[in-house]
């Protein structure tokens, strides 16, 4: 990353590796000297939570994968064996399959900050890019391991979402076919698909350390959304900003905790806990609840094709988010008309994940489809004209002098060096 | 399925659609909305931050679902040894071998490649009263589901604002509560109302009107020696908190730690805090 390093190396096997391979500056410039605006609120704690979480996923993941087996015979079986035999096997499942929500929980208050704060306006788009990047890899991976251990929402699940690829107009049973590794879901789909959830947190990993370089080029934004102008805006990251990150991460942990220990089943479905069936169908199919919104939007559409056009759109529309955004001021705070239509369009997708958790009938498909049109209106129609007929709260000069009104007469530069 | 992301917000949604529900509630000849009858909720020692099992409880269970439910319905995820594992019924390992011991496995193949039968050991799974699900469905009209799951693989609908609270409250107990009011529901049909031929009226059922198993329970059916009531509502009781106990051997371990866990992580982040406050102290933020 950039040269923000002071770094010089204290003892001799130090300067030894470090004249060899630069990593300690590297470290010391990224994660200890790296200037940090001096205002940034909790909500950019979700960074440092979502790197812990993916870490957490990453290590569970691997050790149940030497109790797991993906046979389609086996894998319930195997399942319970590691939550009833295996040394804290329950605890490691039960991490596992909670901390999926709870990554994807933190990642939503994550992309909701930016969109809030506009992090994703120059020079950070390539940043943000990466980063819707990364939640459609999330995506598959927890699609992926939610089949993993062969329920019935695993099975039907597994079998709604590929069947999706059957709407591709021509060749769309040809590839379902390919995916499935055979004419229905069954072993092949389930072998391919555990091979698959093992590779694909590898990728996110690669693709959140592309994430902190693109983000260390430019800086962290904040809350003002104006930049960085002088020294006295920021402070080191280490300590203001790793203490202030375990501290963020302490109290997200208590919440993974009360998940985890009291309540480890409240967000899967039962039906996960009866064997795989081909020949039953449960009465409801409903994905895990942080997909909810997608599937509502899947579902508003009447004709197969679209809707998956849809739900597909609805997460690729946020690659286009920055040039969408007219407005050239970042922050929502000093945008008064986007502010209100920010926590809208927070609503609205609440509200999706509300009616994808319901049977698609009556007055369910008529406000999904209200929603759905709002959704995609909110970046098409409300987004570039806003930016155009917005008047923005005056900015402030800079960090310093924002952050000097917010506390009075605080001294505004201590400490900062 | 979970309503996590709803939170109260989607109350206006949420409104039409409890109008909704409440219109169906009343149609008795040809109900559309199954369980007929929502699950009255019990008080279970196992419910809650401190939940234990009663081992009393569980033995008893363990006997109601030897002596009537292990008739039909197989449970092979659970083994003898478990029944003397701590957080379970309490049984002492020489019951537990004694026990099994009463059972004939088949094991095999021998050295003279044939299958043959020896006594149960502690290591054995629960042997099923039928080789394979179509065998069961042969002799009883349907195959009945395996119980080693049951207690979590069968829940309460709860609506969006209860499933809130629940988050809170940490209502996990929906398995067992269905599981009562499926075993003590059974009662005649509303007037008008035809069961067909080898069904059962039990407006607690979550799949429709009527089901296949005949009503299991009868008062006084199973002797208990430790002077419990020998009632249906008891038995029922009893074994659905084994069968929660079958789903979740390790759940007073689970909550135990959990406690733990939740106060270390609630004094090391006030640590947190203050330490952070302090090197924050002499900086405007």
């Amino acid at each position: 990353m950039d040269s923000h390093s002071t770094y010089e190396p204290k003892n001799g096997a130090a300067r030894w590796l470090e004249s060899r391979l630069p990593v300690l500056g590297l470290v010391h410039s990224s994660f200890i000297a790296f200037p940090t605006p001096r205002n940034l609120n909790y909500w950019w704690n979700f960074g440092a939570i979502l790197t812990f979480m993916l870490a957490v996923q990453i290590i569970t993941g691997i050790v149940l994968a030497m109790h797991y087996t993906p046979n389609a015979a086996l894998a319930l079986d195997s399942t319970e064996s590691i939550m009833r035999d295996v040394n804290y096997g329950w605890l490691l499942r039960y991490l596992h399959a909670n901390g999926a929500s709870l990554f994807f929980f933190a990642v939503y208050i994550h992309i909701f900050r930016g969109m809030f704060y506009g992090s994703y306006k120059a020079p950070r788009e390539v940043l943000w890019i990466i980063g819707v990047l990364i939640f459609l890899v999330m995506m598959a991976t927890a699609f992926m391991g939610y089949v993993l251990p062969w329920g019935q929402m695993s099975f039907w699940a597994a079998t709604v979402i590929t069947n999706l690829f059957s709407a591709i107009p021509i060749v769309g049973t040809t590839v379902t076919t390919w995916l499935w590794g055979g004419f229905s879901v069954d072993n092949a789909t389930l072998n391919r698909f555990f091979s698959l959830h093992y590779l694909l947190p590898f990728v996110i990993a690669g693709l959140v350390m592309l994430h902190i370089w693109a983000l260390h080029v430019p800086g962290n934004g904040n809350p003002t959304g104006v930049n960085v102008k002088s020294k006295d805006d920021t402070v080191p990251f280490h300590p203001y900003y790793t203490i202030k990150d375990v501290f963020g991460l302490s109290v997200f942990l208590i919440l993974f905790a009360w998940i985890v220990f009291y309540i480890p089943n409240f967000l899967g479905h039962p039906d996960n806990y009866v064997a795989a069936d081909p020949l039953k169908t449960p009465a409801h199919i409903v994905p895990e609840w942080y997909f909810l919104p997608f599937y509502a939007i899947l579902r508003s559409i009447p004709n197969k094709l679209l809707g998956v056009i849809a739900l597909f759109g609805s997460i690729a529309i946020l690659l286009f988010l920055p040039w969408l955004d007219t407005s050239r001021i970042r922050s929502a705070v000093y945008r008064p008309i986007y502010r209100q239509f920010f926590w809208i369009f927070v609503i609205v997708t609440i509200g999706l994940g509300y009616l994808g958790s319901q049977p698609p009938e009556g007055i369910y498909v008529i406000i999904g489809r209200i929603l759905t049109v709002y959704y995609f209106l909110h970046f098409l129609v409300i987004l570039p004209v806003i930016g155009i007929v917005e008047k923005p709260k005056p900015l402030p000069a800079s960090i310093s002098e924002a952050v000097l009104a917010k506390n009075g007469h605080a001294p505004a530069v201590a400490g900062a060096k | 399925m979970l309503r996590l992301a709803v939170l109260g917000i989607a109350l206006a949604i949420a409104a039409p659609a409890a109008a909704q529900e409440s219109g169906q509630g009343g149609a008795v000849a040809a109900p559309t909305h199954f369980p007929i009858k929502e699950p009255e909720l019990q008080r279970w020692t196992f419910a809650g931050p401190f939940g234990n099992f009663d081992q009393g409880q569980l033995q008893r269970g363990y006997f109601v679902y030897k002596e009537v439910c292990s008739t039909c319905h197989s449970m092979r995820l659970v083994a003898f040894r478990n029944l003397s594992q701590p957080g379970g019924p309490g049984f002492t390992d020489a019951q537990v071998k004694a026990l099994a011991e009463t059972f004939k496995i088949q094991d095999g193949p021998n050295d003279q490649g044939e299958m043959f039968e020896r006594p149960g050991r502690p290591s054995d799974h629960f042997p099923s009263p039928y080789p394979n699900p179509q065998a069961a469905a042969a002799a009883l009209g349907a195959a009945p589901p395996d119980l080693s799951m049951i207690a979590k693989a069968r829940g309460i609908e709860r609506g969006p604002l209860l499933t809130v609270v629940d988050f809170f409250t940490q209502y996990q107990e929906g398995g067992p509560d269905y599981i009562h009011a499926l075993l003590t529901g059974y009662q005649d049909p509303p007037p008008g109302f035809n069961v067909p031929p080898g069904g059962h009226y039990n407006p607690y059922f979550n799949a429709a009107a009527v089901l296949a198993m005949p009503p299991p329970l009868t008062d006084g059916a199973v002797p208990y020696t430790d002077g419990a009531p020998q009632t249906v509502d008891q038995y029922a009781r009893d074994v659905s908190a084994f069968l929660m106990w079958a789903a979740e051997p390790h759940l007073v371990e689970r909550k135990r730690m959990g406690m733990m866990a939740i106060i270390f992580l609630v004094v090391f982040a006030g640590l947190m805090f203050a330490t952070k406050r302090k090197v924050w102290s002499g900086v405007a933020h």
